[in-house]
């Protein structure tokens, strides 16, 4: 289709377990900088999906690359490094953490200062701290989070601790962000907030989007494209205009449906 | 600015311990405090080493290993054969009990750390006996009836060796790696996720906490005069794991306050050691019970302290003023 | 400054010295290996049922089965009964016991973390022990000679001690009453519905407290019969005797597949077996360390164990 390669490419890829295909024969591609729905009914393999494509299954057959390179058979956190990070449908935070610290595990992989550094309290090992905790605060500004930075992730209201699963995710400085649901148990007004929030962090971050969502309806207002999983497998791609009027869309939904 | 005012309570905090380490000395020197009250010091600083080196394992890392007195055994070993056998100095041989230790620690760290939970428990449990049985077969170090050690722990090694595990894993606690650590803890998945070489972390902690069990090793077996392979039973594993769980899972100074408390408590009990062990289970079930999160929670004693500074109207409002 | 645990060597009974014939030591040592492991496995059964239905390592089943081989022993000495109602006693005790044990401290912690729970489990088992040291003393007792008069037999030139052949007899009796209740009986079904779902069994009417508590009934049962057995077998019983046994059998349920009972008993069996070949190649003194790595290598290679499917945790 276009000449540049993709951002994200899957090529085939799926995974059984034992002799039950949670995911196959799927195809998909993301180009920079687009916002991509992957919807489906209950038990679809959603999330199965994004485990592969973050590493924690690997994957039986077919390839996964992001920016051309093969990610088959990375461990998640090496993937993680390369570019893709995640929220969790069921969320995730280091809960007796504060959100601060949330944030700043997520900019780990960029420390400088060793282990030796930070036990023997050398020059480097404060010059990494500090630089990591101003940055931290200032990114935690952005979600409008910087007045809990010392509140244990537990205590926020629902609603923040989603916002604050996602600023964690992107502190990773991802290429690709998967978001899990995101809106799942959100009233209307957070769920309006949050498309707010991922319409303004896709802008300044250059990011590029996979996003998961139960709801129709609220994906096909943001999304550019939409995938549709059914049983492990892509029934349809398209504009959400094209998913909307697909015969195959509204049976796999109706038939969820009826049973 | 933050980081230097953890700076100036980091060097006044071992500006006291000197402090007090030199009027330990002379008192001990000076005949002040009699040799029962010499060795329960001993004791509470071996104690505290081995629980402070656990707590970074199952408190700061969440990896629940109840094989801790293998690591121990090990240590008193290895310190034993470095000056009995080979007639070396004393510091060596911490030195080598430590570094002994922490190769145990990696050996059995990188297979077993897979496990997660239960089976990491019963693993390290089992790694545990297995380190007493080798100990018990190998006649080199008198299997079941031990070796005999020349007594070398002196207080300026106790508390030397003290303040050094303390400093080190401190330190290491809280920095990017000891967050990683406590990632870990959290959330092991979620970690992964955001980019924590969770095996590597898992690994290190364990060498870190083997290597200063080592330590303790060293100080135990040139302060009892002797170290046989039953001295390093699940026993004493459990010894140390009580210290870690009363003080609170993720408390450093939890581990302390638990390692001096239960070693004064039991040196007191030590004519009546059946009595001391149906109160120790008691108070372990008892605790779970009502206070599963141990007597300090994952709260640091500077915790309080700064509470009790803000209360007073206190300049910094980083406390945990909200969580009413 | 710590006690010194003083638990100590039930060695394997001395072989018949009939013959020097290879085959027949080996034949020897596998009866031998055949019986331990059959005490191991019926300690294993308790073990594994229990984690099976509550995801707890009840580390106190050691010490019920210490508790079992007490009651068994006073059974016989003070009240002068037989080998079978003694072993009734013990079993009936002990399910008591095991109820106790469950209501008393493991109910409370049910929504705890495993953590709470692992360590809950030692202190009871600590409790156990050094209660009975406290009340009775540390002193061994030996259980009295010729409870069951037997004869031994002899199998292909192999003589077979007569209690060996009762072990097994008793411990294969248990392991098909316990199969024909977990699969025959309305209380069996309801165990197998609670520990494969404990919050839709609860929806379809089945009272998981009392389900829990007739698994930790049974198992302790077993852990009791398996008391009463070994001290007849191994004359020598001691308040810490629990211990080891214990730690063995749950590797033997690990071994076989925690939860899943033919896994708890092939488990036990063969880690006798496999104990019982390490002594017989002479190298008895590393006996204990046996089942130990047999632990550590299954939990890395196999650990879903030899009956066992891997299960992954969701995500």
């Amino acid at each position: 289709m276009t000449a540049n390669t993709p951002l994200l490419k899957v090529d085939k890829a799926g995974i059984r377990f034992g002799g039950l295909k949670a995911v196959s024969e799927v195809n998909l591609e993301l180009q920079k900088g687009e916002l991509v729905g992957l919807i489906g009914p209950n038990g679809a393999g959603k999330t199965t999906f994004f485990n592969l494509l973050t590493g924690v299954y690997v994957p039986t057959e077919g390839s996964i690359s992001l920016d051309g390179e093969k990610l088959n058979g990375f461990a998640p956190y090496k993937i993680t490094k390369k570019g893709i990070s995640r929220t969790f449908q069921n969320i995730r935070l280091f809960s007796d953490l504060t959100v601060l610290d949330n944030v700043k595990i997520a900019y780990h992989s960029l420390a400088k200062h060793s282990i030796i550094s930070s036990i023997f309290r050398l020059p480097s090992h404060f010059a990494g701290e500090r630089e990591m905790e101003e940055k931290a605060i200032e990114f935690l500004k952005i979600f409008k989070l910087d007045n809990v930075l010392y509140e244990q992730a537990k205590n926020l209201p629902y609603g923040q601790q989603r916002r604050l699963e996602i600023a964690r995710a992107l502190a990773a400085n991802p290429k690709l962000l998967l978001l899990d649901e995101p809106a799942a148990g959100m009233n209307p007004q957070e769920t309006d907030e949050l498309m707010n929030l991922i319409a303004l962090i896709r802008e300044r971050f250059d990011l590029t989007i996979l996003l998961i969502e139960h709801d129709m309806n609220l994906v096909m207002g943001v999304c550019e494209r939409i995938y549709v999983l059914d049983h492990g497998q892509l029934i349809a791609d398209g504009t959400p205009e094209e998913i909307r009027n697909n015969p195959k869309v509204i049976e796999a939904y109706l038939g969820e449906e009826v049973s | 600015m933050k980081s230097s005012k953890h700076a100036k309570g980091f060097w006044l905090s071992i500006v006291l311990a000197v402090i007090f380490s030199i009027v330990m000395q002379f008192l001990i020197s000076g005949g002040t405090l009699n040799p029962f009250y010499v060795n329960t010091l001993f004791s509470i600083g071996i104690n505290i080493i081995l629980a402070v080196s656990l707590h970074l394992i199952i408190g700061i890392t969440g990896q629940f290993s109840i094989g801790h007195a293998g690591f121990l055994a090990v240590g008193a070993y290895m310190s034993a054969i470095v000056t009995m056998k080979l007639a070396l100095p004393f510091p060596v041989a911490i030195l080598a009990a430590g570094m002994a230790a922490a190769v145990a620690g990696l050996v059995i760290g990188i297979p077993t750390l897979r496990l997660r939970g239960d089976y990491l428990a019963i693993a390290t449990l089992g790694f545990g006996e297995i380190m007493r049985i080798v100990f018990l077969n190998i006649d080199y170090v008198g299997g079941a009836s031990g070796m005999t050690v020349t007594h070398l722990t002196t207080w300026p090694w106790v508390i030397a060796c003290v303040l050094m595990t303390i400093i080190v894993i401190v330190n290491f606690t809280n920095s990017t790696h000891g967050r990683a650590c406590l990632s870990i803890r959290e959330n092991e998945i979620a970690a992964d996720a955001m980019g924590i070489n969770t095996t590597y972390y898992k690994v290190m902690a364990f060498v870190i906490g083997a290597f200063f069990a080592g330590v303790a090793g060293a100080l135990h077996a040139h302060n009892f005069y002797i170290i046989q392979p039953g001295n390093f039973g699940f026993l004493k594993s459990f010894d140390i794991l009580i210290l870690v769980v009363i003080g609170g899972l993720g408390s450093m100074s939890g581990s302390v306050f638990a390692a001096i408390l239960l070693t004064i408590i039991s040196t007191y009990l030590s004519n009546y050691p059946e009595l001391r062990m149906v109160i120790y289970s008691l108070v372990l079930v008892v605790m779970m019970l009502f206070r599963p999160q141990g007597l300090m929670g994952t709260k640091e004693i500077t915790a309080f302290l700064k509470m009790g500074k803000s209360a007073k109207g206190g300049s910094h409002d980083d406390g945990k003023h909200t969580t009413a | 400054m710590f006690p010194i645990p003083i638990f100590r060597d039930w060695e394997f009974i001395p072989i018949s010295n009939g013959g020097s014939a290879f085959m027949e030591q080996l034949i020897q040592q596998l009866v031998n290996g055949i019986s331990l492991g059959s005490i191991y496995a019926l300690i294993a059964l308790g073990y594994t049922m229990v984690y099976g239905i509550v995801k707890l390592i009840n580390f106190a089943h050691g010490d019920v089965f210490m508790v079992g081989a007490f009651i068994g022993f006073y059974s016989i000495t003070v009240f002068h009964l037989g080998f079978f109602p003694a072993l009734l006693i013990s079993m009936a005790a002990c399910a008591i016991f095991g109820v106790l044990i469950e209501r008393i401290a493991y109910k409370p912690l049910r929504n705890a973390t495993r953590i709470a729970a692992l360590i809950t489990a030692i202190g009871v088992s600590l409790f156990i022990e050094y209660g009975t040291i406290y009340i009775r003393g540390a002193q061994p007792e030996a259980y009295p000679n010729g409870i069951v008069p037997l004869k031994s037999i002899e199998i292909l030139g192999v003589k077979i001690s007569g209690q060996s052949l009762l072990i097994l007899a008793v411990s294969i009796f248990l392991m098909i009453l316990l199969q024909f209740i977990v699969h025959k009986t309305k209380i069996g079904k309801a165990m197998r519905a609670v520990s494969h779902d404990q919050d839709a069994a609860k929806l379809m009417g089945i009272n998981v407290n009392n389900t829990i508590s007739a698994t930790f009934a049974i198992g302790s049962a077993l852990a009791g019969a398996a008391g009463v057995v070994f001290g007849m077998y191994y004359t020598k019983i001691e308040p810490l005797m629990g211990i080891i046994p214990g730690l063995k059998a749950f590797v033997a349920a690990v071994l076989g597949g925690i939860g899943i009972l033919p896994g708890a008993m092939a488990g036990g069996l063969l880690l006798g077996v496999i104990e019982a070949l390490v002594s017989a190649a002479g190298f008895s003194l590393w006996r204990d360390g046996v089942a130990f790595v047999v632990l550590i290598l299954i939990l890395i290679f196999r650990p879903a164990g030899l009956f066992g499917k891997n299960v992954r945790e969701k995500v």
